[in-house]
């Protein structure tokens, strides 16, 4: 799960990370008031998307009063900003964050992640601030410090200073900048972070040591144990087939073609998908109905994908298990009983009982393809398009 | 003896009095799996299935000599279970779970550290199918009969695509000797690496089929060592092909965020490392015949 920027950076301050002082607006109003109270003579005005890049789509804009952040904030609250890794779609931003321009004299990238490789904290720190870590990694790769946290006893202090006499931060602050990067080390395992990104992290005129901007993701198998998080979440900002699927508890993932999938497991789902391009489609969508696959969750499946307009067949493959296929193709008629389906529709059915599943579906009076193996299914969804 | 399980494996189930416990276990038990018990805190003492229930693992080995263990808990305590087997001398754990936090999955590995290599026991999952020895003995969820016993190893991260292989080699007369689901999240108990090598060894395994997925270096790794160490033929799968970037699809584990992680990049680097490649989901069988050809 992603969060804002600013609940991101408010997370972070409660572990010790300085941040400038800022506040949420969500009219022009509220947004030059905030900007009186910060006080100063310089705010920049921030448009809360969950995205990166937002500089660059002008989603980022620096004023020289609080008359202009005013100006600001009425030309990007209820705008779709369309960043680098929005998509073409865009997200609407509904909220502003008014934060004090900070006096910037260099610039730090700062990221935590899980390590897949050594099943660890990794910590990864650059000189290269504001550029993305993808950038650094094709650019700068040399100017990337790494280093490696031991779960059990958690970062230590030499790890950390470390990290900022490698970031070449002058000798007296390093302590400051060290206890900056274990705060955030502390953020991360203490609220089953997945990510904590600080880019950039600013050293100030002042010698502070500033998050700048901030972004957090949280494990999602964990939201149960972390009710502060869960409450973060912005449903605006996901996209809306996928919180419908999520709710329900499906596996969804949107895409851009014609050939809407229902399949049980997300390796055959990716498989199935595939399998479709290898015959010349292009799938609509990724959705894993769960192992099981039962009978109530093909019916919200089919729910789900005939919302989606730019289906134009539907493949539907279940590798039965312990569930039976006699059972999916009951529920597969139960579905079709309750939604209306006008495009065609393949159906492949495999393992348990494949035979009394078939017989039930050629037995009911649903119109639909039978496909006999994954290949055949993706073959005769493909061509059922071309006819 | 195929690997991890065989037909004389002593099994306890860990959450055995709960529905998916029991059902699963009446599964295991009617494909002739060796359960031999199982454990519910607070239900020690009581019979379950015409078996005994245990209060603690340690209590489960000491009393049945089990060596292997199911868990069917709730993800929130299902780290705690598996480092309560690990610690009571099972062998081979499998967690079938989906939803275990990856914070807890990094301390049940970190915790396994304390056991010299010899005394290790082997985390199989979380969010998998199981394992399953064809004829000889099932220690998860899959549907038994797809599986037909016989040389071939498969290792696979998704559940329903090792189905898919297993029925796929069944029609084509091909049989398995061990089928390990190790499970589609970020951080898992046995990677394919620590699976492939156990096949090495069998002396009843003439292949190996692995299934992986886009996400993660695991495949890359398994690759490596098929590279410098195995003599046996690798075939391999790759799921994911038409995944875009940075999307999770399904499995938690399942995005691509790194160089090698993405479905061509492991293909490519599989293929180096002198691994057959099945080119789409509907030949696995086919490629393996070849291979064993």
């Amino acid at each position: 799960m992603d969060i804002h920027e600013y609940q991101a950076k408010k997370l972070l301050a409660e572990f010790g990370v300085v941040i400038p002082r800022g506040g949420i607006a969500y009219s022009p109003e509220n947004a030059e008031n905030k900007a009186r109270e910060i006080g100063g003579s310089k705010w920049v005005v921030k448009a809360q998307i969950h995205s990166g890049a937002r500089g660059k789509a002008g989603g980022i804009i620096l004023c020289n009063s609080p008359l202009e952040v005013a100006q600001a904030t009425d030309k990007l609250l209820g705008k779709k900003l369309v960043t680098n890794q929005t998509g073409p779609q865009g997200k609407i931003v509904n909220r502003i964050y008014v934060e004090e321009a900070t006096d910037i004299k260099k610039e730090f990238y700062l990221g935590l992640v899980f390590d897949r490789s050594s099943e660890s904290i990794m910590v990864v720190a650059s000189t290269e601030g504001g550029m993305s870590v993808e950038e650094i990694s094709k650019e700068k790769p040399e100017s990337i410090i790494r280093s490696k946290i031991e779960v059990a006893v958690g970062m230590q202090k030499f790890q950390a200073r470390e990290i900022a006499f490698g970031l070449g931060v002058a000798p007296e602050l390093i302590n400051r900048t060290a206890d900056t990067i274990i705060s955030c080390y502390r953020a991360f395992s203490e609220l089953d972070a997945t990510m904590v990104e600080i880019n950039p992290l600013a050293v100030s005129g002042q010698g502070q040591i500033l998050a700048l901007d901030c972004k957090m993701s949280f494990d999602n198998n964990a939201l149960f144990r972390r009710n502060q998080i869960s409450e973060l979440r912005d449903k605006t900002q996901e996209n809306p087939s996928e919180v419908y699927a999520s709710d329900r508890g499906l596996n969804y993932v949107s895409l851009e073609g014609n050939i809407g999938n229902i399949i049980n497991g997300a390796g055959l789902a990716m498989a199935s998908m595939d399998m479709i391009q290898l015959a010349g489609g292009e799938p609509a969508n990724f959705l894993d109905v769960g192992g099981g696959a039962t009978p109530e969750k093909i019916v919200k499946a089919f729910k789900l994908i005939s919302m989606d307009k730019k289906v134009k067949v539907i493949l539907v493959n279940i590798f039965a298990g312990i569930n039976r296929c006699d059972w999916v193709a009951e529920g597969i008629v139960q579905a079709l009983d309750k939604i209306e389906i006008n495009v065609p529709l393949v159906i492949r059915l495999a393992g348990t009982n494949v035979d009394k599943g078939n017989k039930i579906l050629r037995d009911s009076k649903i119109k639909y393809i039978e496909a006999k193996s994954l290949e055949d299914a993706a073959n005769k969804a493909v061509k059922t398009l071309k006819l | 003896m195929a690997v991890l399980i065989d037909k004389n494996t002593k099994i306890i189930i860990q959450g055995f009095t709960g529905k998916m416990g029991t059902f699963h276990a009446e599964e295991m038990i009617k494909y002739g799996s060796n359960v031999v018990g199982g454990v519910t805190p607070g239900k020690g003492g009581t019979k379950h299935l015409d078996l005994p229930v245990f209060n603690t693992v340690k209590e489960a080995v000491d009393s049945t000599n089990a060596t292997a263990s199911i868990l069917f808990v709730p993800p929130a305590f299902a780290a705690d279970s598996a480092m309560e087997a690990a610690d009571a001398g099972i062998r081979t754990c499998v967690a079938i779970v989906d939803g275990i936090p990856s914070h807890d999955m990094i301390k049940i590995k970190r915790y396994m550290r304390r056991y010299s290599k010899s005394e290790k026991m082997s985390l199989v999952g979380p969010n998998c199918a199981g394992i399953i020895s064809p004829g000889k003995s099932m220690l998860g969820i899959m549907p038994g009969h797809i599986y037909k016993e016989g040389r071939v190893g498969i290792i696979s991260r998704s559940g329903t695509l090792g189905y898919e292989a297993a029925q796929q080699l069944k029609d084509l007369n091909i049989g398995i000797s061990t089928s390990v689901g190790i499970g589609g999240d970020p951080i898992n108990g046995s990677s394919f690496k620590d699976i492939i090598g156990k096949f090495e060894e069998d002396d009843e395994t003439d292949a190996i089929l692995m299934i992986g997925e886009i996400g993660g270096p695991q495949e890359v790794a398994a690759g490596e060592f098929v590279k410098n160490n195995m003599k046996k033929p690798v075939i391999a799968y790759i799921a994911g092909l038409t995944a875009p970037k940075g999307r999770v699809m399904g499995h938690a584990g399942a995005i691509v965020s790194a160089y090698g992680e993405s479905a061509i990049e492991k293909v490519e680097i599989l293929k180096q490392c002198g691994v057959t490649i099945s080119k789409n989901p509907s030949v696995m069988g086919e490629t393996v015949k070849k291979v064993l050809s």
